[in-house]
């Protein structure tokens, strides 16, 4: 093999390259380009008003809007002093199920399992399998009718603010939902079943998990900060556990523990590690599709992804049956000065926030690690790891096994600052 | 009568992705759609790419690169219609608020190494860089419009987008005007419709991002926002919000900055 160039990688989000470098058949260096022009948020939320940021975070990314405005809503309240009813975290933790099934129904259909049925796209597999996508198109669209329901609008929701939400959803819209939620409870448990089944490339990774983890349930707004390797830390302390670098190749930085090394966040982080917090039957569908734990294969985070698919339905039907709005939407808030920091689990996995505010509320600075940012350097190690194995492959399958591992992180590049070119070249 | 499905081309400039998942949000619609156009390169939903030119591109985002401003160009190359999606395309997006800044100063703030990156000093909307044949607002775009759109370009005809402003939907959802009752800073009279009102609905003021509605007084606007504002500078900040870079808006935002300089 003398060199494989893919332009641009498709079903990501965002625009990235990559380069294999080889020398006697073995990979030398892997580079995962970020050319996703950077957009620089942290710089233009100095001096806006505390209230305005959950609208300009969201903009970050298009998937997962509800996870980047919350996570900064939760920095500020922090940064305040203020803890909002449990009215309102339930409500949060709905916006959550909403934005999770919406992510994670598109990535597992649309975006990965294309690879593993060998089609180009999911339109494309529609033309053999109608009614996976139509189902898989259902699925997701409930996820959005939830965050349409909760906030207006599925991308970029309005409704969340620092202190709580603008208005309550309206009771009767928010029951009406339910005989949608039930059938996509019992698609999700098929979609489980069908995920364990799909030809998965072959690749054990000893990685470092690192997830959010809640005594009390499967962590998904708040957390201590866990690792497989021991690694336990507060919220507050992250910037203590784990720092980012700025790579030449690369518009986004990259994390990396404070030992150098590398980690994985995302659903096998969140799954391996907080399997014991699901609910009853996303626990049960593990065990009836024979599930073992820890998944230690990049490529199986598909399976993750539908067991996380289960919890969201079924953490969607008991929010939505318990929904029952008490008391004023948003708390009062009093301005001080302050800095707070959140972390919140994306549907690819830890994000962090921090700010600093001043007494009249605006922005004095402001921090935000993104979870691929986090997860590029272990893409790469993945690479290296797979790289002995492609190397043998015929050039249209080498290129697609590599993409293929790209995909399985369900990288969100434009949120870790979008192409993603591979090129191998022989030395 | 076509005997050939139009082809169209999806393109991602800077951007969060939001106007693309728009499209495949259509889960009601996608099927049928693929069926009546041919998608021959988007890469988000799709590694197939068929080569141009296309009948029809989308256009998402804005252009901050100088790499970006020689794709733009590319795309018009190969493409009959150019449709500008979304508020990042038209406007130059959230990012656009480093036109009102020194962006070396927000690189510094957010790299340690801003000699890596290539960036321009500004984000700027693709009609400053190539003709667009149409213009659909929003922050996101409203998936319907889109359906709107190319539902129209199919059939040939003109597309129903409304001019009007955010009011008139206030209206048709029978919504209590919150600038008006609540005294809630809103920029509902001055802003496109598109997004349903969903701002006002939900108890709290429009901030703009679909665009600047056509015909609307800013001047008197602002005169009455400014003697609502809850936080000082609210005002200027509302207008230099998500669309903040268009050019009604960015006037309305210098006019109250202006002001203050003065007195």
């Amino acid at each position: 093999m003398k060199s494989i160039n893919v332009p641009a990688l498709a079903r990501v989000e965002g625009e990235g390259g990559l380069y294999i470098g080889l020398e006697n058949g073995k990979a030398v260096e892997i580079r995962l380009d970020i050319y996703e022009p950077p957009r620089f948020f942290e710089g233009f939320l100095k001096n806006r008003f505390l209230q305005e940021v959950p609208d300009i975070t969201a903009r970050i990314c298009g998937i997962c809007p509800v996870a980047y405005q919350m996570s900064s809503v939760y920095a500020l309240e922090n940064a305040l002093g203020v803890k909002v009813t449990p009215e309102v975290r339930a409500l949060r933790r709905l916006m959550y199920c909403g934005e999770y099934i919406e992510s994670h129904a598109l990535h597992i259909y649309m975006l990965q399992a294309p690879d593993l049925l060998g089609k180009e796209s999911a339109l494309e597999l529609a033309a053999v399998a109608p009614e996976v996508v139509k189902s898989a198109l259902r699925l997701k669209k409930i996820g959005n009718d939830l965050l349409k329901t909760i906030g207006g609008r599925s991308v970029h929701p309005v409704n969340a603010c620092v202190g709580g939400f603008y208005s309550w959803p309206d009771v009767a819209q928010m029951r009406a939902l339910l005989p949608d939620l039930e059938w996509g409870l019992g698609a999700a448990l098929d979609c489980v079943r069908w995920a364990v089944t799909l030809p998965y490339p072959d690749l054990e990774i000893d990685y470092d998990f690192v997830a959010l983890h809640h005594p009390d349930e499967y962590a998904v707004i708040e957390g201590d900060v866990w690792s497989s390797n021991g690694r336990k830390l507060s919220t507050a302390d992250y910037e203590q556990g784990y720092l980012e670098k700025h790579i030449k190749h690369s518009n986004a930085l990259h994390g990396y523990t404070v030992d150098g090394n590398t980690y994985l966040v995302g659903p096998l982080a969140r799954l391996n590690l907080n399997h014991e917090q699901l609910l009853p039957l996303a626990r049960k569908s593990m065990e009836e599709a024979n599930i073992k734990l820890p998944l230690k294969n990049p490529y199986k985070s598909l399976i993750a992804r539908a067991v996380e698919l289960v919890q969201a339905y079924e953490e969607a039907i008991l929010l939505v049956n318990d929904y029952n709005p008490k008391g004023p939407s948003c708390i009062e808030l009093k301005l001080k000065a302050g800095e707070g920091t959140s972390a919140t689990e994306a549907p690819r996995g830890l994000l962090y926030h921090r700010y600093r505010i001043d007494e009249n509320g605006l922005v004095q600075s402001a921090k935000i690690t993104p979870p691929t940012a986090q997860n590029l350097p272990r893409i790469e190690a993945d690479l290296f790891e797979l790289a002995p194995k492609i190397i043998t492959m015929p050039e249209a399958e080498a290129t697609l096994t590599a993409e293929h591992l790209v995909r399985a992180y369900d990288p969100c590049i434009s949120c870790a600052t979008h192409f993603l070119k591979l090129k191998v070249d022989e030395r | 009568m076509r005997n050939k499905k139009p082809s169209v081309a999806v393109y991602k400039f800077s951007s969060c992705d939001g106007c693309q998942l728009s499209i495949l949000n259509m889960e009601d619609e996608l099927l049928d759609l693929a069926e009546a156009i041919d998608i021959a390169y988007f890469l988000e939903a799709t590694r197939a790419q068929k080569p141009g030119p296309y009948d029809i591109a989308l256009v998402e985002g804005s252009v901050t690169t100088p790499h970006e401003i020689e794709r733009i160009k590319e795309v018009r190359a190969q493409a009959k219609t150019v449709i500008a999606l979304g508020t990042c395309a038209t406007a130059g997006g959230v990012q656009a608020l480093r036109n009102f800044a020194n962006v070396e100063d927000f690189a510094n703030v957010v790299y340690p190494h801003p000699e890596y990156l290539h960036y321009l000093e500004t984000s700027t909307p693709i009609s400053e860089h190539i003709p667009v044949d149409l213009e659909l607002w929003g922050c996101p775009v409203n998936k319907k419009q889109v359906l709107e759109i190319i539902v129209a370009l199919l059939n040939n005809r003109k597309p129903n987008i409304p001019p009007y402003s955010v009011c008139l939907e206030c209206k048709q959802r029978v919504t209590v005007c919150v600038l008006v009752d609540k005294g809630i800073p809103c920029l509902g009279p001055a802003t496109q419709a598109g997004c349903n009102a969903i701002c006002p609905v939900m108890g709290r003021g429009c901030y703009g991002c679909f665009g600047p509605a056509r015909e609307t007084n800013t001047s008197s606007l602002i005169t009455i926002l400014k003697k609502l504002e809850r936080q000082p500078g609210e005002t200027a900040r509302l207008f230099r919000g998500i669309s903040g870079y268009a050019p009604l808006f960015q006037e309305a935002a210098d006019s109250i900055l202006e002001d203050k300089v003065t007195k």
